[in-house]
């Protein structure tokens, strides 16, 4: 099953180049290809979730095939965690297709190859057991992202991917060192077995931040997120909503599946870290997206600030963080696409993501305010939307490990509330002040058939999130099975029922030493 | 039956919001009407039967998120407390959807409107019955979701979109505090139910954590935190600032949103609170001693606005201070008893406001009124008797509710509460100062309208448009530009009472305003056990409530006759005194006209250094900084001619995948080799 979801696309994204016909009719056949392909990944992608066992950490769907003399493996095998990615990549993906449908004109063909494959390498993140097909498909997995950027983006696409290599090699490079290393000292490069070895402590450190250097970057986490803007605003819609819906997850995916469990001691030694650059993350880039005049770079630096609570919830190495991270992880997943697409929408009208040439626009376009104000509320964690839901667990699991990182924190709930609807109001509300921003037509049924999608998971998320947290509970619970022996600096109190029934120690513990900022 | 009262308005929200031009102006506001009086109806019932000593109720409805020891349930808890709340907001709302219908009747958006009004009403009722802390979060940022697009309602006027935000935003630090609430409470009692929470507050009194570096007393810190919230929702000093902007919003909004309900969502929290309070002394006197700041600098602000709306706006928040010493002194039963009365007569006096700007075309200035008495009797009667009410004339609502308010902050006995009474005192003076002030000048002496550009607007309107109707007035028919020379200082203008779904709502809430009290007296700050242990409630100390000194006994009486007594004087008898006050306390006025200057302050404090430093960290830190020395440095290095990099840059697709190859390469060599 989990061999079809990688083969498939990546066959058809090969077919999807060789089509007959003049430029006209290989667009037209290409569109309904990559449709039609994606529809049958989601379709897929619902099979394995209606066939998944919650209640167990296992790896199920397995897959082995020796590659190369016992080099390595084609192995592949979800738990609750990839499997949720996976669920969000395969949703995404015929969006993605739908939003490109009509603005992209130029090698369409070349275009649905891209994104097939750009779907294939991603279900291959999350499905590999094996160090080395991961790395693969981690790493090639950007390509077809540069490719989108770099032949259908704007103006400065060159800068943009440039920028995005630069930060990409570095943290590549040290995660290769990292891994020839472990392999090396565990003799193995399968992962279930990688996540229950026990490194030496010394070393874990230097494969610790040799691995953060790569997942920092993905994520992206301050400092190195710079690339990120820059990649947005240059990118089409479509790659911007894969960009941040899917790709955004891979470093989060890595914390949880490699640092964690394979480094459990030094990720409470260096703890501090995270959550010193999740702090100034949060803050920073939020008083950057309050200044924007971009809509994309403004987006672009909320994302910045919202994968601070994935980070900062992971590394609270508890329960309710790790699980809140997750829900962050598949909410943003969903909010950022549909913001990046609300963008694109008037985008298309006026060709300028310049906030202040709007205005207005919800006289002419009620139905599109309706939608972009939903998924507003959702990116600022309106209690009822998928996004108050992962904040909300993420910053109790960051209260629990220490109060003054939920406190730096939880002001990115007041910031961001007011960058957002500042957005909102100057492109939305106010006069119509100029004559074609006035002019635009409202959502038409492909845009519909869009965001119709994209806002119910949101609300469902919201509402009604058991469905996607059931998966998580058994793999989150081995992973603090596997994170006790670490002794993470927890819960500064035991609650006080548990407490007078052991009768009454004194209730102080102490906190993490190394908080900065 | 709770399940139909709370989510019957969600439905109507439903069908007139996705309904909304589909189905029509007349549909979409019979549905959402029609769902709010059955609402109303099965809250009496629900009242009543709980009155009568039926059992509290907690319905389950539905999980809604669960992680690791936290459980979190959608759940409906009915207890006599909530009881209070159904009514009053079920009540309010019903009379505000139909008065909405005369008082909206010309807006081209009535669907939107009206499916506003419902999505509040449902927010509200989830906020009130929440069983944990989590749900009634979720009702509390849902009353703030729908008050955000009520002032923004007119979306056009950017003093509208502002405002909006500003509610909102002000509004979140407040929620900021009320998470942090949450989440102190789930570490020390591990759950965040309510019921559990504060049984178990016993067990935890005298506990401390490490609250950011500092070993604090566990239950005092968590309930500032929550009340940290309360003071947003309700607008208490230093996070009052929205409440008088919110006045953007159509008035019947105000009424509902930002006088009779959602601004009481603080007071209502502390009551359901009232264990955790009760138990932390520092807390309540804090609590104490913002009520009690609130009621005095709202009551001097109210003094020397001139917008009718703004006016019982800072009334608003003054007697939302009211409550909350009130529950700061402990008397939990007499902040609700005084929040069920200010419901209707504030609502009473926000729905009076509405029709006199409706009869006045839009004119909210007072100085633009005058004289109205006369024109609009009907309106004029009604607020009268919410005047009477609010300022506490004996026998009204205002009168039961504010006395048990001031004689619990006596009785107490404390230094905090000894202070709450007499600024309650002083502020109850203030009052009856400007809301006598108010009604004096909108419906006494002379029409002063002619200089109203909305009435000129409404003047020119009727020449400019209506020629072909008949002049019922045949002697305005000269022209227009002439008008404000007019003697009378009407300027042709011709006021009329409004319809009578705006009035029959002023009926009712007249009759609330003026019996309610006298009604519910007994109960809420009786000795009977009507509390039924929903809040710490202790029936002998109201007993003593009838037994205080004389002279405090009649000090709320004579604040109030004084206080009717100096706006006589200064705006019937001597129209003078007003401005020569102004002239001798210039700074005084202007100090006090400002606000106290806190919007000032905010601005320079908050608002300007976080744009500065967003400006800062971008141009100077990412771009500056790490862009320069990041990627962009490192271009420089790699080629130092631009040719070199450009050729670098465009090849990069293919160095990418070549370095993956070399890795990949290496990858397995390392390991063929080893």
């Amino acid at each position: 099953m989990l061999s079809a979801m990688i083969l498939l696309p990546l066959a058809l994204a090969l077919a999807v180049l060789f089509l007959p016909g003049d430029e006209q009719a290989q667009a037209r056949m290409a569109r309904l290809v990559g449709l039609g392909t994606t529809l049958v990944l989601f379709a897929m992608g619902l099979v394995l979730w209606a066939g998944f066992d919650s209640s167990t950490a296992a790896f199920q769907f397995t897959e082995r095939a020796e590659l190369f003399g016992g080099l390595f493996s084609w192995h592949l095998g979800i738990d609750g965690i990839s499997l949720v990615l996976i669920l969000l990549s395969v949703f995404l993906m015929p969006l993605c297709i739908l939003a490109g449908w009509d603005s992209i004109k130029t090698r369409v063909p070349e275009y649905i190859c891209a994104f097939l494959v750009m779907e294939a390498l991603m279900i291959g993140v999350f499905a590999s057991l094996d160090l080395f097909l991961f790395y693969i498909f981690f790493e090639a997995g950007l390509i077809p992202m540069y490719l989108i950027i770099g032949v259908w983006g704007g103006k400065r696409r060159i800068y943009a991917s440039y920028k995005f290599f630069l930060y990409t090699l570095l943290g590549s490079v040290l995660m290769l060192l990292a891994m020839l290393w472990m392999v090396r000292e565990a003799g193995t490069t399968d992962i279930p077995a990688l996540m229950a070895h026990d490194f030496p402590v010394h070393a874990q450190t230097w494969l610790w931040l040799a691995f953060f250097a790569s997942f920092a970057v993905k994520m992206p986490m301050w400092p190195v997120h710079t690339w990120l803007p820059d990649a947005h605003v240059e990118a089409p819609t479509a790659g911007s909503m894969i960009l941040a819906g899917v790709l955004l997850k891979m470093g989060g995916y890595g914390f949880i599946r490699f640092s964690m469990p394979m480094f459990p001691e030094a990720s409470v030694q260096l703890m501090w870290l995270v959550f010193a650059l999740s702090m100034i993350a949060v803050v920073v880039t939020s008083l950057i997206a309050l200044v924007q005049s971009d809509m994309k770079k403004l987006i672009a630096y909320s994302s910045v600030a919202h994968m601070a609570f994935v980070t900062g919830g992971l590394f609270a190495l508890n329960t309710q963080g790790v699980e809140g991270a997750m829900v962050v992880m598949l909410s943003h997943g969903v909010v950022s696409a549909a913001l990046f697409f609300c963008v694109g929408v008037i985008y298309d009208r006026l060709h300028t993501r310049d906030i202040d040439r709007y205005g207005g626009v919800t006289t002419n376009m009620p139905r599109y305010a309706v939608f972009f104000l939903l998924f507003t509320m959702a990116s600022i964690a309106l209690p009822g939307t998928s996004g108050f839901v992962g904040e909300f667990l993420a910053l109790t699991g960051i209260f629990k490990a220490n109060t003054w990182v939920a406190f730096v924190m939880a002001t990115g709930v007041i910031l961001g509330a007011a960058y957002m609807l500042w957005l909102f109001a100057r492109v939305m509300f106010g006069a119509q002040k100029n004559a074609d921003a006035a002019a635009m037509p409202d959502l038409s049924a492909r845009e519909w058939s869009i965001m119709v999608p994209l806002a119910l998971v949101a609300l469902w998320m919201g509402v009604y999130p058991k469905p996607f947290l059931e998966p998580l509970k058994a793999p989150v619970e081995s992973l603090m099975a596997r994170m006790a022996r670490a002794n993470a600096p927890q819960t500064q109190f035991t609650p006080l029922l548990a407490k007078a029934a052991v009768a009454a120690a004194p209730a102080v513990a102490h906190e993490t030493t190394g908080h900065s900022e | 039956m709770i399940q139909i009262l709370v989510f019957l308005p969600l439905i109507a929200f439903l069908i007139a919001g996705i309904g909304n031009r589909m189905i029509g102006n007349v549909a979409a506001k019979s549905v959402t009407t029609g769902a709010l009086f059955i609402s109303c109806a099965l809250s009496w019932v629900t009242f009543i039967g709980l009155i009568n000593g039926a059992p509290a109720q907690d319905v389950l409805v539905a999980q809604w998120f669960t992680s690791g020891d936290l459980a979190v349930n959608w759940s409906l808890k009915v207890d006599i407390l909530t009881g209070v709340m159904l009514v009053v907001i079920t009540s309010v709302s019903a009379l505000v959807h139909l008065y909405s219908w005369g008082y909206m009747a010309e807006d081209p958006d009535q669907p939107r409107f009206f499916a506003y009004l419902s999505l509040f009403t449902f927010a509200m009722l989830m906020l009130v019955t929440a069983d944990n802390l989590v749900q009634m979060f979720f009702g509390w940022e849902g009353v703030g979701l729908a008050s955000y697009l009520l002032i923004g309602f007119w979306y056009k006027k950017p003093s509208a979109w502002a405002a909006a935000i500003k509610a909102f935003v002000v509004n979140r630090v407040g929620d900021f505090g009320f998470m942090l609430g949450i989440f102190g409470l789930f570490m020390l009692f591990g759950t965040v139910d309510l019921d559990t929470i504060l049984s178990a507050v016993p067990t935890a009194k005298g506990a401390t954590f490490t609250f950011l570096g500092h070993s604090v007393d566990a239950i005092t810190c968590l309930a500032l935190l929550l009340f940290v919230g309360a003071c947003g929702k309700s607008a208490q000093v230093p996070l009052h600032t929205w409440l008088p902007d919110a006045m953007e919003g159509p008035t019947p909004v105000s009424a509902l949103i930002h006088a009779a309900t959602m601004v009481t969502a603080g007071v209502f929290l502390v009551c359901r609170m009232s264990p955790l309070f009760d138990a932390s002394v520092t807390a309540s006197t804090v609590v104490t001693y913002v009520g009690a700041l609130t009621a005095i600098f709202a009551a001097t602000v109210a003094t020397t606005q001139h917008d009718i709306k703004r006016v019982i706006a800072y009334s608003t928040c003054s007697q939302l201070g009211f409550m909350f010493f009130a529950a700061g002194t402990g008397a939990y039963g007499a902040a609700m008893f005084h929040l069920f009365t200010h419901a209707f007569f504030k609502a009473l006096l926000f729905l009076c406001a509405g029709s006199v700007i409706h009869a006045m075309h839009h004119e909210q200035d007072m100085r633009y009124y005058g004289g109205l008495r006369k024109v609009i009797p009907w309106t004029f009667a009604a607020m009268v008797i919410g005047t009477i009410a609010i300022t506490g004339v004996n026998y009204t609502s205002g009168y039961f509710s504010k006395d048990a308010v001031l004689f619990a902050a006596w009785e107490r006995g404390t230094e905090a509460s000894r202070v709450a009474f007499s600024v309650g005192i002083f502020a109850s003076l203030l009052t009856s100062f400007y809301s006598w002030r108010l009604i004096f000048k909108t419906f006494f002496g002379k029409p002063r309208w002619s200089q109203s550009e909305h009435i000129q607007h409404a003047v020119h309107d009727a020449h400019g448009h209506d020629d072909h109707h008949d002049h019922v007035h045949a002697d305005h028919g000269h022209d227009d530009h002439h008008h404000a020379d007019q003697a009378d200082g009407t300027a042709g203008y011709h006021p009329h009472e409004s319809p009578w779904p705006m009035m029959v709502p002023l009926a009712l809430l007249s009759f609330g305003a003026l019996f309610a009290g006298a009604i519910f007296n007994d109960m809420f700050v009786g000795h009977h056990g009507f509390w039924n242990g929903s809040l710490v409630h202790d029936g002998e100390f109201y007993a003593a409530l009838h037994h205080v000194p004389g002279l405090v006994h009649w000090s709320p009486t004579l604040a109030m006759l004084t206080g009717l007594t100096i706006a006589f004087l200064v705006y019937i008898r001597n129209p003078q005194a007003a401005d020569a006050f102004k002239k001798q306390f210039r700074h005084l006025h202007a100090f006090l006209s400002n606000k106290w200057y806190f919007d000032e302050i905010y601005n320079w404090l908050f608002v300007k250094p976080a744009l500065w430093l967003g400006n800062i960290f971008w141009k100077r830190g990412d771009q500056g900084l790490i862009d320069r020395f990041g990627p962009d440095g490192l271009s420089g290095l790699v080629g130092s001619g631009s040719g070199i990099a450009h050729r670098f840059q465009s090849g990069l697709v293919y160095s990418y995948a070549l370095v993956m190859l070399a890795g990949v390469a290496l990858f397995a060599t390392w390991f063929m080799v080893r």
